[in-house]
């Protein structure tokens, strides 16, 4: 086993995820942090640690978010830290809460994802053209909407993958976000929206992005032994992995995540998963974007390269498929409120690996789910493994 | 969302109403500006563009040609040995087409924007850049050669944008 002691999830909440909402990020950390430690059957005194994840400081205004949300997320007092790791956070964060407990130092640890987007205004999107390099890159006008054309648009290129194959994944996912209470955007649409939806830049069209959100998420982590005595269900942390690439983003081959191979590999080594596709029953792949699914399906090694848009035409990766993907409806159908939709993922994994998913079960009995986020300049992957 | 869980939190609030000022709001503009000093590598590189050439910086331990150019290998990790020109040609690795401006707006004329692998550095050494004097976008292609266009030299200011964009070009 890595790590001294086994990590469980014994609990998880979220809010709602929405364009805006009247909640402060601190009073939305603290709804998604209640309803965790409610669900886990604790008191805020039974956390011995807490660990928030929360993306750029640019979309509150406050430049040391952090501290700011402490006691939101119960930290008062407490030893906190916070990451960020872009989009990635989310995810980052229950690693991180993995080895806080897994190191023996605390029985528990609070893991809580907030992102508040609608302060940065009157759009986010202001506060992401500072995320580039301002010598070579900010003077051109680049935009974050740029980078992801521009990846998207080699994908395909070097597959011969096309928009109605990609297209297919914001079908799946808006329609999964149906059953979902949180959901920002769930919708019935078809292809031909998508297709005939908004052209923002090329080949990236309106029905083909995930929104900006307002919402948080948090999860109970706790060791074995305390886990054991509170829930006869507890979900293990069997494998965490994380990876980053350079920021010199042109100086790759945007075809293929090898950063999010590289994590996979590190998760699925400690979880001693040899055939992924195989031995993973579900899983919530980061899908800011429709092709981002695909492109981190095949990452994972979940699908074999430029062959995830094969598996999505045929019906793999619906909920009722052999290889469910993004069954809460991910980013694209519940929203993107960046650090929290990370930590939505791994809240759904939890709730599909105890099998209390309701309308969103995935079919059979799911024993093994994964949770991944990616972030930063296209250079950023967090894996999680769990299992029941 | 468990199926346990009945009760939802978060109030939502119509952007609307958020711009009417019909719900309590507090605005505020930092007004905050930076002044980026190159730095080593890239003052080399912002030079170069005044005088019309790309810099790239060359390891002799991978024997990688790198561009943009860095101060130190990120592979080998350690001191790039030298600085040298690459050519101001190319071949477009992927490009886009936006209609987006940086704060979400939409523009009537699309920006054309691609990645260009630079003709001398290694392969797969890339820039961001502008592409321009192409009248439908359909006519780009993926592996087509392009050409840097620079502004007059007296116009250069030491800046990424001292190429005004890349053009199509054939080899001769
Ligand atoms: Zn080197």
């Amino acid at each position: 086993m890595v790590g001294k002691k086994r990590v469980a999830v014994i609990g998880a909440g979220m809010t709602k995820f929405r364009r805006n909402l009247k909640e402060t990020g601190k009073e939305l950390s603290y709804e998604a942090s209640k309803m965790a430690l409610d669900q886990a059957g604790l008191e805020l005194s039974d956390i011995k640690s807490v660990v928030m994840g929360t993306a750029p400081d640019a979309f509150d205004g406050v430049h040391m978010k952090g501290e700011y949300l402490a006691d939101g997320a119960g930290a008062w007092e407490k030893p906190y830290s916070r990451v960020f790791v872009g989009g990635g956070t989310g995810v980052f964060a229950v690693d991180a809460g993995w080895w806080h407990v897994a190191s023996g130092k605390f029985d528990t640890c609070l893991v809580v994802g907030e992102e508040k987007m609608s302060s940065c205004y009157p759009h986010p999107a202001y506060a992401f053209t500072t995320i580039f390099d301002q010598i070579y890159s900010r003077p051109l006008g680049v935009t974050l909407i740029w980078i992801f054309a521009l990846e998207m648009h080699r994908y395909m290129h070097v597959h011969g993958i096309t928009k109605e194959e990609i297209a297919l994944v914001s079908v799946k996912n808006k329609r999964n976000a149906l059953d979902h209470p949180c959901a920002q955007l769930g919708a019935n649409i078809t292809v031909e929206d998508v297709l005939n939806s908004e052209v923002l830049c090329w080949p990236v069209q309106r029905l083909d992005i995930s929104p900006t959100s307002d919402g948080a998420a948090a999860l109970v982590l706790a060791s074995e032994d305390v886990a054991k005595k509170l829930t006869d269900d507890p979900v293990w942390i069997d494998g965490v992995g994380w990876c980053i690439d350079s920021t010199y983003w042109t100086n790759r081959d945007l075809y293929y995540p090898q950063y999010v191979q590289c994590a996979a590999q590190m998760a699925y080594k400690m979880a001693g998963i040899k055939n992924p596709p195989k031995e993973i029953d579900v899983a919530e792949v980061y899908d800011p974007f429709d092709y981002k699914e695909l492109h981190h399906m095949e990452g994972l090694m979940l699908a074999r390269k430029g062959q995830a848009a094969k598996l999505t035409a045929e019906g793999v990766t619906q909920r009722d498929g052999d290889l469910p993907i993004n069954p809460s409806g991910g980013l694209l159908g519940v929203g993107n409120p960046i650090a929290a939709a990370g930590t939505m993922k791994c809240c759904e994994i939890f709730w599909q690996l105890r099998g209390e998913a309701g309308k969103r079960q995935v079919k059979g009995d799911p024993r093994t789910g994964l949770a991944q986020a990616w972030g930063d300049l296209m250079q950023y992957g967090s894996v999680v493994v769990m299992r029941s | 969302m468990s199926e346990k869980i009945k009760h939802f939190p978060g109030e939502e609030l119509s952007g609307r109403d958020i711009r009417e000022g019909k719900i309590p709001c507090i605005k505020h503009r930092p007004n905050v500006k930076y002044l980026w000093s190159a730095g080593i590598a890239m003052s080399r590189f912002v030079e170069g563009m005044k005088e019309g050439k790309i810099i790239g910086s060359k390891c002799v331990k991978c024997k990688r040609i790198m561009v943009p150019p860095r101060a130190f290998c990120e592979e080998c990790f350690r001191p790039v040995d030298e600085y040298a020109p690459v050519k101001d040609t190319g071949t477009i690795n992927t490009y886009s087409v936006s209609y987006v401006a940086g704060d979400a707006s939409r523009i009537k004329e699309p920006i054309l924007v691609a990645v260009i692998d630079i003709d001398g550095a290694s392969k797969g050494m890339g820039i961001l850049h502008l592409l321009g004097e192409i009248s439908d976008w359909k006519q780009i292609k993926f592996g087509m050669k392009v050409k840097a266009v620079w502004k007059p030299s007296e116009e250069r200011e030491g800046s990424i944008t001292d190429i005004k964009y890349f053009k199509p070009f054939e080899e001769v």
